[in-house]
């Protein structure tokens, strides 16, 4: 017999500890008091949803949907992926540099790392909508703000996962590069960028699901996209129309996420 | 500091030579751990050497010093005529272009193809995406590093993924990569060590071909007794962060190599 064999099994729990437990009890207190606290009424959700399927209820009026306005609707839902492709690529192209800034190998002082991680929470930690706010005063309304914006979530969504990639690289290649002599971007650009593409590929596909998503979402603070027209249905109560653009939003979301995962399955 | 340094006796037995390196007094600690204690030798152009010793003696930390991939604590590094501890940043990385190493894991981009790792050897003297990978690669140095692969034999295998490759083909691109830097003096850290005896033996002779036929100085650690006998001029024992044995290949002694290697200490 191998001397493996005479080994104890292993205990199926390490002993928590009194820190373990207060760290539990905490947590446990955290989950109870959020769920007291904003979590609906049963009762409260029932009557509402028996009110959602009412003869003049929300979800009645929306049947059948109406599809009369298709052309109109289908332009801006062209509109809405043009902005979110348009905003994607710009959020993709400047969050490499962030990315690269906020890594700890690549990065040429600590400052810079902490001041490009601070940037990139911060473009991640403000809602799209804020920003879309926030671009609307710079330049106005239309989809311009909305690509703006969503190049800026952009930048915080994909130039954290850019740098996360990038800090788990086989650290061996750049070092071989750097004892070559090699300058700081030859590095990045022979060893870091290629060892890092499949991950990229797949965070910027991510990005381009998200980036649909929310760009239908701008259009209700006035960002441009299929969004507007949305909320100009809901305004006047025609809801079997906003069911349409709801569908037909659905579609496109559909159709991205469906291209995303084939190019991911060709590329990675 | 910048002292200038008098020809010294090389090897023992020697003629009078300019060393390609010399090392004098260095030290290097890691917090309380003193890993080098103040190592003075100095070594002629155009030789292989060995450099031994037990796990954890310090061998590897030498040669990271002498291209000051690790800081060394103090002392003096004199390498290519160059004061190694003297160069700016721009300097030292002039100096290391001229440096070649080989790695024990090998450490090439892995998805990139052998030739576009080779055409990676170019920065030692090129900037830019042009010696990024194949695509972007000008013919001239394409060609170069087509010459480099065919040098270690595998120029049928250039636009094979590196991923693909077996440990010794991996080892000999890695080789190229270090041709396509036209070096003048190689460092290599154990590049038999995860080769079969076999593979292991065609990358030494790979080596000592490149000491005989071209000139070029090699200081190779060496984890193999067979190997170090085989392949080297001349042998630098470490033990406990110091020089404990240097003398010419054909001098040593068998039984005193024993104990700077493990396995062999242990059988």
């Amino acid at each position: 017999m191998s001397e493996s064999a005479t080994l104890p099994a292993p205990p199926r729990f390490r002993h928590l500890g009194l820190t373990g437990y207060a760290g539990f009890l905490v947590v446990a207190a955290l989950v109870v008091s959020s769920l007291a606290a904003t979590a609906p009424a049963p009762d409260k959700l029932v009557n509402g949803l028996a009110r959602l399927f009412a003869p003049s209820g929300l979800f009645t009026q929306m049947f059948p949907p109406d599809f009369s306005r298709i052309g109109p609707i289908s332009w801006k839902l062209l509109e809405t992926l043009q902005m979110a492709v348009a905003g994607c690529f710009l959020g993709l192209i400047f969050a490499l540099p962030f990315a690269i800034l906020a890594t700890d190998r690549l990065s040429p002082h600590p400052v810079v790392r902490t001041a490009a991680r601070a940037v990139i929470a911060l473009f991640r930690t403000v809602p799209d909508l804020v920003w879309a706010i926030i671009f609307i005063i710079i330049v106005g309304l239309g989809p311009a703000a909305g690509v703006l914006a969503i190049m800026v979530d952009k930048i915080g969504f994909a130039g954290r996962f850019f740098a996360e990639a990038m800090e788990e690289t086989d650290p061996g290649p750049q070092d071989a590069l750097r004892a070559i002599g090699a300058s700081r971007l030859g590095i990045i650009g022979s060893a870091v960028l290629p060892a890092c593409l499949p991950s990229f590929t797949a965070t910027s596909l991510f990005a381009l699901e998200k980036s649909v998503r929310g760009s239908a979402a701008l259009g209700l603070v006035g960002a441009g996209g299929i969004g507007v027209d949305l909320k100009v249905a809901f305004d006047l109560f025609n809801y079997d129309e906003a069911f349409a653009i709801i569908l037909l939003m659905l579609a496109l979301v559909v159709a991205v996420e469906q291209g995303s995962g084939w190019i991911r399955r060709k590329l990675i | 500091m910048n002292a200038p340094v008098s020809p010294v006796r090389a090897e023992a037995g020697s003629t009078l030579v300019e060393p390609v390196l010399t090392v004098s007094g260095l030290t290097k600690s890691f917090g309380t751990a003193e890993v080098l204690r103040g190592l003075d030798f100095a070594l002629a152009p155009g030789q292989s050497t060995a450099l031994i010793g037990a796990n954890g003696s310090g061998k590897s930390t030498l040669l990271r010093c002498l291209v000051r991939l690790v800081e060394p604590t103090s002392g003096r590094v004199r390498m290519l005529g160059q004061e190694v501890g003297a160069l700016s940043p721009r300097a030292l990385r002039r100096f290391r272009a001229r440096v070649g190493i080989v790695w024990q894991k090998h450490n090439l981009v892995p998805r990139m193809s052998a030739l576009s790792n080779v055409i990676h050897g170019a920065q030692a003297r090129m900037a830019g995406p042009q010696v990024w990978g194949q695509a972007l690669a000008p013919a001239p140095v394409r060609a170069e590093a087509m010459a480099c692969l065919a040098r270690v034999g595998l120029a049928d295998r250039a636009l094979a993924r590196v991923d693909s490759l077996s440990g010794g083909q991996s080892q000999r691109v890695a080789i190229a990569r270090m041709l396509m830097q036209r070096p003048e003096f190689i460092l290599a850290d154990e590049p038999d060590a995860s080769l079969d005896p076999q593979t292991g033996q065609e990358v030494m002779e790979l080596l000592l071909g490149l000491v005989r036929q071209d000139g070029l100085s090699l200081l190779v650690i060496s984890h193999r007794l067979e190997h170090t006998l085989a392949f080297s001029d001349r042998i630098l024992g470490l033990a406990q962060g110091r020089i404990a044995l240097d003398q010419p290949t054909r001098e040593a002694s068998v039984p005193a190599l024993r104990r700077f290697f493990d396995h062999e200490a242990a059988a």
